[in-house]
């Protein structure tokens, strides 16, 4: 039923646009050709396009899905990308003399602690004084998006001093490209990050006392004596992570720099991509995708029938409301078997 | 002969391709305590639930007072003066006891009138409780009060009650069951679901057994005593399966639980549960713990278990230790898991599916399979959500998990709780059994009587005081202690 969701949701997200679409007075046939040659029209639109929008998605929602596994709501893969996005500007920017196998890993750490540090406040007002994670998180992604504003016109300002950007960070801290294309190293981490994500929650110890946690804590504590408090800390601090290498590898890979509006809410659209995949790792691979081809197409669809970018926004609403819908009824349609049988 | 005041005539109920209800009959006379009796599954709560609007029947005929009516939700069982008392509690803990009373009854009326009538009510119910204590700090004994005060609220002249005295105290219940009578006497009616055979034929004028969904026996209480009702409720050609009482190891093993001064602090995390509490247990012997309801018998076991913090004194448990807890749903298991999982979530150690931080889990799997044979649990495989297990099964499973992992002491919360009298015996079977193995056994549960069926020593705490009691000692004096405490 899982997978069946997923596809009627963002098919419902599709009519729903073709059918405003329409009514708003556009063509929706050229509309929705152009979203879909933006997207998957050509090698280079495919690659250039849909999969470097989706690698940030893909790491993100899989630090999502770590997370609401674990049964723990981080809201804030937004501020944790900056958060990245900034450490890997700083030492990319102080990486000239190093060789690309040393600056790259340095730059991409960097990104990692930064993200992993972004959430250390949650994580240690959620233990201490019982905040939930989900306030605190969502409100950090507004002091990250600050920060990143302040930090550009000011300690990170490119050397003239004229626009609100970063200087170019170092050649050897780029990622390498896939030649001919944009395509960048990103794609490997992500698709590892998936293989990593599924072999953690289905072969690994740890991982499947991650799951328990989140489906039932109380029974994790007293039945399985997991430490609940530790082990949802550890959930939130890698899916930091993950959002904080979302960063480095768009400023390593794409940007080269840091600015304002770098993310176009990357870390908002990745909470759909890891609920369209129903939390499932490589779920998030192949809805990363399709999301990093509305995005892509988005763009196409402005240019060429003239329709607003955001109009895409719809989809991505309908898809999380019909999922999060077909996910209610199910639970609705479970309670009323459970109580039956229970019945008994 | 007077006019029933409830009646059910050939109900039938199906579940998927279960057969909950086979055309049962059953008939409650006005004045009368009728007591429902059946094993787990026998269909006692699908039938009151019949009644009381919840269950629609796929067949049958309901009479209240002599004429037909269909009752398709509480709100109309209600109407028609029918009141229940669930199985589990259904008092919203947020809200305040005359709240829950307000908004099961119905009435919309100011809170000072409210509070008014929450105390006539309780007067004429004959059971204390404030209206205004906020109902989820009431004890459990105080809660199931509230439910019946809920039930009586509005104008209840049929009331059925669903094992209301699961959860209580001997003491307690008797006060229950004096409050059902009384209501009885005035003119209302009562089912009595229960597994306590004695309960039942001391508290009820009239008895029904259900089996598989039909009733098998119903008469006077006179009629029947707990041989014949068992014989019953089991069905013929199968007798009960008295695990063999085993006699106390003569050469006492070494001790595994050593308790020193022991305090341990409420589960609320106010105030003292257990304070300064010595005890030692043996391996091969079974102590049960006797207490009522909130007594700090919660918190003595789970600081044995390793599940509650010590504040002061010395414990020296020498595990590998099995818990049993006594909610299996919330604290034992995650129904939504598979058998497989669950069995995986209990306590690590060197377990045949673990290399390093891996888990095999076809090796997971084929040990839970072995597992539902040995102990006969009934599922149609190791992969299947947890949830779709009867409670009796859930119940084994636990069991089954944390005495797979040889362990040396074992701790048991109500290990048998809402189990009917063959699961019963096949746990006390089972816990008999790993004390023969040399396992120390520390076991509290709510029935005093299994209790003092299965303990080879008795310790009574009474507000957080643990007491010896002498061997031998009889039921009527350790209700005594439990009550009275040390003196």
């Amino acid at each position: 039923m899982g997978a069946r969701a997923s596809i009627a949701a963002l098919l419902a997200g599709l009519v729903l646009l073709a059918a405003g679409l329409q009514l708003a007075g556009y063509d929706a046939v050229t509309a929705l050709g152009a979203l879909w040659s933006g997207a998957f029209g050509s090698w280079y639109a495919f690659t250039s396009a849909t999969l470097v929008r989706a690698i940030p998605l893909v790491l993100i929602g899989l630090g999502i899905t770590l997370a609401f596994r674990g049964g723990v709501f981080n809201i804030g893969g937004e501020g944790q990308f900056y958060a990245g996005a900034m450490a890997a500007t700083w030492v990319g920017l102080h990486m000239g003399a190093w060789p690309a196998t040393l600056a790259i890993p340095a730059t991409l750490a960097a990104a990692a602690l930064a993200g992993t540090a972004w959430v250390v406040v949650p994580v240690l007002l959620k233990a201490r004084f019982g905040v939930l994670e989900v306030i605190s998180t969502l409100l950090l992604n507004f002091v990250a998006e600050a920060l990143v504003s302040l930090t550009v016109q000011g300690p990170l300002q490119e050397s003239r001093h004229i626009y609100p950007q970063s200087d170019p960070i170092a050649a050897s801290a780029r990622l390498p490209v896939l030649p001919g294309t944009r395509l960048h190293l990103g794609i490997v981490l992500a698709l590892i990050g998936g293989w990593g994500c599924w072999l953690l929650f289905n072969r690994t110890l740890w991982g499947f006392r991650l799951r328990a946690v989140g489906a039932g804590p109380r029974a994790a504590a007293i039945g399985g004596r997991i430490d609940v408090q530790r082990m949802t800390a550890s959930a939130l601090l890698l899916s930091g992570l993950a959002a904080g290498v979302a960063g480095g590898v768009e400023v390593g890979g794409v940007s080269y720099a840091l600015y304002s509006n770098l993310s176009p809410g990357y870390g908002f659209t990745a909470i759909a991509v890891a609920l369209l995949a129903r939390l499932d790792p490589l779920g998030v691979v192949a809805a990363g995708v399709l999301f990093g081809a509305l995005e892509a197409g988005a763009g196409a669809m402005q240019r060429e029938a003239g329709v607003p970018a955001v109009a895409v926004a719809v989809v991505e609403a309908v898809v999380i409301i019909v999922v999060l819908l077909a996910d209610a009824y199910g639970r609705r349609a479970l309670r009323v078997t459970v109580r039956e049988a229970v019945e008994r | 002969m007077t006019v029933p005041a409830l009646e059910l005539r050939g109900i039938r109920k199906h579940f998927g391709p279960v057969q909950a209800l086979r055309g049962a009959d059953f008939t409650l006379r006005p004045g009368e305590v009728h007591a429902l009796l059946g094993e787990n599954g026998a269909g006692k709560t699908t039938l009151v639930h019949v009644a009381f609007g919840l269950v629609r029947p796929d067949e049958g005929e309901i009479r209240v007072d002599g004429a037909a009516v269909s009752i398709p939700s509480p709100r109309a069982a209600r109407r028609l003066g029918i009141g229940m008392v669930h199985q589990h509690f259904t008092s919203v803990p947020a809200l305040t006891v005359a709240e829950n009373v307000a908004l099961a009854a119905g009435w919309a009326v100011s809170p000072a009138a409210l509070h008014r009538r929450v105390l006539v009510l309780t007067e004429r119910v004959g059971l204390a409780l404030d209206p205004d204590a906020s109902s989820d700090s009431l004890t459990v004994a105080l809660k199931q009060r509230l439910e019946i005060v809920k039930a009586l609220a509005t104008d209840t002249r049929i009331l059925l009650l669903d094992e209301p005295t699961a959860v209580l105290a001997p003491g307690e219940a008797e006060e229950l069951l004096r409050v059902v009578r009384d209501f009885t006497v005035a003119g209302g009616s009562a089912v009595l679901i229960t597994h306590k055979l004695d309960e039942a034929l001391a508290a009820a004028n009239t008895v029904t057994v259900l089996r598989q969904g039909a009733v098998v026996g119903t008469g006077p209480a006179s009629t029947f005593d707990t041989s014949s009702l068992a014989s019953a409720m089991i069905g013929p050609g199968e007798p009960m399966a008295r695990g063999p009482h085993r006699v106390r190891p003569s050469s006492a093993g070494p001790a595994l639980i050593r308790a020193d001064s022991l305090e341990v602090a409420r589960e609320t995390g106010l105030g003292i549960a257990v304070r300064c509490a010595s005890l030692s247990v043996q391996g091969g012997e079974i102590v049960g713990v006797a207490a009522v309801e909130g007594n700090g018998q919660r918190e003595l076991l789970r600081a044995v278990a390793g599940r509650a913090h010590v504040l002061r004194g010395r414990l020296d448990v020498r595990g590998p230790v099995a818990f049993i807890p006594e909610d299996r749903t919330t604290e034992g298991l995650i129904p939504e898991l598979t058998l497989t999982e669950n069995v995986v979530l209990g306590p690590s150690g060197a377990m045949p599916w673990l290399r390093g931080g891996w888990v095999d889990w076809g090796a997971a799997r084929a040990f839970t399979g072995r597992l539902l044979r040995d102990y006969g649990i009934v599922a149609t495989g190791p992969d299947v959500a947890t949830r779709t297990l009867s409670g009796g099964n859930q119940q084994k499973l636990v069991i089954a998990r944390e005495l797979a992992r040889a362990p040396r002491v074992v701790v048991a919360e109500d290990p048998t709780r809402g189990l009917d009298i063959r699961a019963t015996e096949e746990v006390h079977g089972r816990i008999r059994a790993v004390a023969a193995s040399g396992a120390a056994v520390l076991l509290h549960s709510s029935d005093l009587d299994e209790v003092l069926a299965l303990a080879d020593r008795v310790l009574v705490l009474s507000r957080g005081a643990l007491l010896e009691t002498p061997a031998g000692v009889s039921r009527s004096a350790v209700g005594e202690m439990m009550v009275a405490g040390g003196r």
